[in-house]
């Protein structure tokens, strides 16, 4: 693996299949069941390597085309590797209302990336998503784990350098 | 049936058509950019709206079934305007180019447009253009001409089988592409073109040229490249072919063609055609006239036999030639010359089907048809790489398994592109089929799954048989094979157990040593179980060539008449001699490699070759090489200059498929007419002419009119006795076809085998005449790949060269590893007859210990390597066994 792919400690790696065969081996009698499949796959491995579909299609028995039309359709797949957090900046209507575009704008100009990419020491990667469910919380966004609501474009400066600042094991 | 009114016409219909459908048989047009009869209806471009005149309600034809009491408009007002809206969004996301755009008159839409009156500019654009995709040599992409009808997506699935595109994203981005969007030749794509030949509108386009233009006529011809006889017409402009179309209505493969078909027939009116006769002169060949050329050559001939007898004299017909002209080949040969040294490259490739299976039989060929393949429960594939040489075949395979259930079983040493839509594959050593194919039966008889019912009434020599497989149970020969075995009991009680299994097998099977036992072999495993005689079953020998099985038929054979009737019974010799007036000479001639090796030995002293080229395709060239050097005389008529027409004394131009008269006979027995539709270059004949000429000059009359020349076979030949070409119109009639209101055979041996019973013919097991051992240590096994063809005299020459225009050694990569040698790394080849250079390809397709090459390229000539060893019966060189070395260079 290249340096700089710090969720190396929360995915597997992509030359590791034994966690691709468990999934296999667990939905080995079901048939249709091609979403489930690639969304635990993508929990196990951060994203849908190329090299990982292959193997998926072979050994499940879809076409390989099959897999790409369906993991190209919806955005929750992700094709790409993710930084060590995924932002999910939430655009649903309440959102939107309430300065999300602001939102996305700020966290790009603090990451010095655009949507969709990931900063260059694979530590972020920001999306934009629909409604989350919290519209009372309204405009929020989605770090790894937590949840940040009633932002303002000012608060992003200090959420993100949180995530610097910490020390590893608190994450684990 | 249904009654309902259309137009306000009372009509009736069959229920279970669509709305479109009845409209089209009722010839009134409906316009559609998604629909292809050949697809499922999928009602997305919404273009193909027609109002429900009681409800006013508007719905798509395409996908709406014919109900009783339905009353249709088809082109009320509401409908056309709705149609214009329609194409007005289509529009808004389409560029208005069409005056440079490629798909030009052929783009249904724009004929919509123009129809509808809608210029394109109604709506504004949301003016987002995509990449354009264009690094394949064949295939130009932009999709932002894509209008999302999904044709492609469909056809590449249901009917090519490959699904190799998809569609991509959604809402607006809804795009097809290859997965990961990489070139169509990085997916599974095969490059057979259906989804460009599909595609309404220009987003996808065949390369090259730009700007071909519309066609001044469209003639109805076969391919000229592999056994299946894909029906196509030719697109005529200007005296040249500008492209092909399939989808001929009625033809057996519908849409379907290969890249081959698609891309590989343009050669026709490539520059270096022959066309004016050359004499050698010294080093050089220089041109002369029809007239003294073949007054020279017919008098060299008539010395020839008057100093050395006429078996001094040898002709070469071809598989790529037509029944008529094979007929008047061996015609020639028989009755002007006097001898039975005639033969062709059928004895490189299905010579042993033609010994094993009539042997068991009576008649040897595809038992079944095309169509019936996907009828299957079960198919076992060995011993052919069907997806690159009889792609149209592996597509009905490919469709058995993915739209039908059937299971595909396959038993080859390599990897295929068939193989992962296998159930199980397996892979045996090379050269040791007998060993399993023996195991598989011993497991059927073992385990009581033998059809005993049909072993009772249409079968003799079971016991014998029995006797012999008891010396091959699974986990005995598992040695031999390396195939382990519980996998091979599977694999037999699989196909015993299906209720309709069928076999298919090509040149692996066949060019070995023992290739004839190999054939009994699989006859006995298939009789065992019962499996012929219905469809999805049989015994299907896929013919390597457009015309094997019609040169075959025609006895372009040293052993047999026209209809495999044998030059050794007085009776079919005094049935030829009643027709052709002159003796038939009673004992067999000589085979290809017999050919040569007489005339190493000063045996035979002149040879005649139409359209073949056996320096580079006849196993060990080196021989080949001396004994064309050392003949007296050698005429060849090609199409192209070719390795074997440098050594000529005589070179004549032929007339290529697309300029002539005739019939194939493809692999599953179809005898299909060819048309003419261009001139021949130049002063170029027709092979059958110059059979004319030669045989005139020679003093004994030949006619050579293709449809007479039909007529005199269909008296000699029986399979053949209703072939008239008034019949073959519309997609020819599969042999045996007695008479002229016979409609021919799709399955033989329904009832009866043409010998009676069938015949279990016992094999034994007998190793390769080759094993590696330390100084050859390797296997090297010869094929074919999908983008080259034969020698490449027609496919170099076309847009499909492109693909693959060199040669490769494909090598493990534990191999690989153990030599140093890495991919694109130039290697040396040699064997005990001698060496070659290639490039090394690494790929597991390889198993470890087998390296493979094509034949196909003069320049890494892989027959410097194979061996002459033969089969004792069929003649056939072994050129799937030979030991070698490889090293890096």
């Amino acid at each position: 693996m290249e340096e700089g792919c710090n969720h190396k400690h929360r995915f597997a790696s992509v030359d590791d299949l034994r966690p691709l065969e468990e999934i296999l081996k667990r939905y080995e009698k079901e048939k249709g069941a091609l979403i489930p499949l690639l969304q635990e796959t993508q929990e196990a491995y951060g994203y849908l390597d190329e090299k990982i579909m292959r193997m998926l299609a072979k050994k499940a028995g879809y076409q390989l085309s099959q897999i790409y039309g369906v993991a190209t359709f919806y955005t929750q797949f992700r094709l790409q590797p993710i930084g060590e957090y995924l932002i999910k900046v939430c655009h649903g209507t309440a959102c939107h209302v309430a300065g999300a575009d602001l939102i996305t704008e700020e966290v790009c100009n603090q990451l010095g990336i655009k949507e969709k990419e990931t900063t260059p020491d694979g530590k972020f990667t920001l999306e934009s998503v629909m409604c989350v469910g919290a519209c009372s919380l309204s405009p929020i966004m989605i770090v790894g784990e937590d949840t940040h609501g009633k932002l303002k474009p000012t608060a992003i400066k200090k959420i993100l350098k949180s995530y610097y600042g910490e020390p590893k094991e608190e994450d684990e | 049936m249904t009654s309902l009114r259309i137009n306000g016409k009372p009509v009736k219909a069959k229920p279970g058509i669509t709305l479109l459908e009845l409209a089209q048989k009722q010839g009134i047009e409906i316009p559609t950019l998604c629909h292809h009869p050949a697809l499922t209806p999928k009602g997305s471009c919404r273009l193909c709206l027609v109002e429900d005149e009681t409800t006013g309600e508007l719905f798509t034809s395409c996908n709406t079934y014919v109900t009783g009491g339905m009353s249709i408009l088809t082109d009320s007002q509401r409908v056309k305007q709705a149609r214009k809206e329609i194409l007005e969004l289509i529009f808004a996301q389409h560029p208005v180019d069409c005056t440079v755009c490629d798909s030009a008159n052929y783009c249904k839409l724009r004929r919509y447009a123009a129809d509808a009156g809608v210029q394109g500019n109604e709506l504004p654009g949301r003016g987002e253009f995509l990449p354009v995709f264009d690094n394949n040599p064949l295939i130009h992409r932009d999709y932002s001409k894509c209008i999302g009808c999904g044709i492609c997506v469909r056809a590449c699935r249901e009917i090519q089988g490959a699904g190799a595109v998809e569609f991509k994203g959604s809402g607006w981005s809804y795009r097809p592409t290859s997965s990961f969007n990489k070139t169509m030749d990085g997916s599974s794509c095969e490059l057979c073109g259906l989804c460009v030949s599909l595609c309404p509108v220009g987003a996808l386009i065949e390369k090259p040229p730009l700007h071909r233009g519309v066609e001044d006529k469209r003639v109805r011809t076969v391919c000229p490249y592999c056994g299946c006889g894909c029906n196509l017409e030719l697109r005529i402009a200007g005296g040249k072919v500008i492209g092909v179309r399939a989808d001929i209505p009625g033809s057996w493969n519908g849409p379907s063609l290969c890249a081959k078909g698609r891309y590989g027939l343009f050669f026709v009116n490539h520059p270096d055609r022959l066309t004016q006769p050359l004499r050698r002169e010294g080093e050089d060949l220089t041109e002369i006239s029809w007239e003294e050329a073949i007054k020279e050559i017919a008098g060299k001939i008539k010395e020839i036999i008057k100093e050395s007898g006429p078996s001094a004299v040898g002709i070469l017909a071809s598989a790529k030639t037509t029944n008529e002209e094979n007929y008047l080949i061996q015609k020639f040969a028989r009755a002007a010359i006097g001898t039975n040294n005639v033969d062709h490259c059928a004895r490189l490739c299905h010579s042993p089907t033609v010994a094993g299976l009539a042997g068991a039989f009576g008649s040897a060929a595809m038992t079944n048809s095309i169509g019936d393949i996907e009828e299957a429960e079960v198919i076992l594939v060995t011993g052919s790489n069907t997806t690159v040489n009889h792609p149209v075949i592996a597509q009905a395979i490919k469709r058995a398994v993915l739209h039908r259930g059937a299971r595909l079983l396959i038993i080859d040493p390599r990897e295929l592109p068939l193989s992962r839509y296998a159930t199980i594959h397996l892979k045996p050593r090379p050269g040791t089929d007998v060993a399993w194919l023996n195991s598989m039966a011993q497991t059927i008889v073992e385990e009581s799954l033998h059809n005993k019912k049909f072993i009772q009434e249409r079968t003799e020599g079971f016991e014998s048989l029995v006797e012999t497989l008891k010396k091959y149970p699974p986990e005995k020969t598992e040695k031999i094979t390396g195939i382990p075995a519980e996998q091979l009991r599977q694999v037999a009680r699989a196909y015993a157990q299906a209720r309709r299994a069928s076999i298919f097998y090509a040149m692996g099977i066949t060019q070995h040593i023992r290739g004839t036992d190999n054939v009994r072999a699989i006859a006995n495993l298939a009789m065992l179980c019962g499996h012929l005689g219905k469809p999805g079953t049989g015994i299907n020998p896929l013919r390597g060539q457009n015309n094997v099985q019609g040169a075959c038929d025609m006895g372009a054979l040293p052993d047999f008449l026209p209809g495999y009737q044998r030059v050794d019974s007085k009776e079919a010799r005094e049935k030829f001699r009643a027709v052709w007036g002159r003796e038939v000479p009673s004992e067999p001639g000589l085979t290809v490699g017999e050919m040569m090796e007489a005339t190493l030995e000063g045996k035979l002293r002149a040879l005649l070759v139409f359209g073949e080229n056996p320096m580079v395709t006849d196993a060990e060239s080196s021989l080949v090489e001396d004994a064309l050097k050392q003949l007296d005389l050698l005429v060849v008529q090609d199409i192209f200059p070719t390795e074997t027409s440098a050594f000529a004394h005589y070179v004549l131009p032929g007339a290529s498929f697309a300029e002539k008269e005739g019939t194939f006979t493809s692999t599953e027995r179809r005898v299909q007419k060819l048309n003419k539709a261009l001139e021949p270059p130049g002063t170029a004949r027709t092979d059958g002419e110059t059979i004319a000429l030669l045989s005139a000059e020679m003093g004994y009359h030949i006619q050579h009119q293709p449809a007479e020349v039909m007529k005199e076979i269909a008296t000699l030949v029986s399979t053949y006795g209703g072939i008239d070409y008034r019949r073959l119109d519309k997609g020819g009639i599969q042999w045996p076809c007695a008479n002229p209101q016979h409609p021919g055979t799709p399955i033989l041996h329904v009832e009866s085998f043409p010998r009676g019973k069938g015949l279990f013919q016992p094999v034994d097991y007998q190793p390769p005449v080759e094993s590696p051992d330390h100084k050859y240590p390797l296997i090297l096994s010869t094929g074919r790949i999908l983008y080259q063809y034969h020698s490449r005299t027609m496919s170099k020459r076309s847009p499909i060269d492109r693909m693959e225009p060199q040669g490769f050694l494909e090598i493990n990569p534990t191999d690989a590893e153990k030599m140093g040698i890495r991919d694109g790394d130039a290697v040396k080849v040699s064997s005990r007859r001698g060496k070659i250079v290639s490039r090394a390809r690494v790929s597991a397709s390889a198993p470890a210990g087998v390296v493979f090459m094509s034949f196909h390229f003069a320049d890494e000539a892989v027959n410097r390597l194979t061996s002459s060893a033969r089969d004792p019966l069929a003649k056939i060189p072994e050129f799937k066994v030979s030991a070698v070395r490889v090293e890096k260079i």
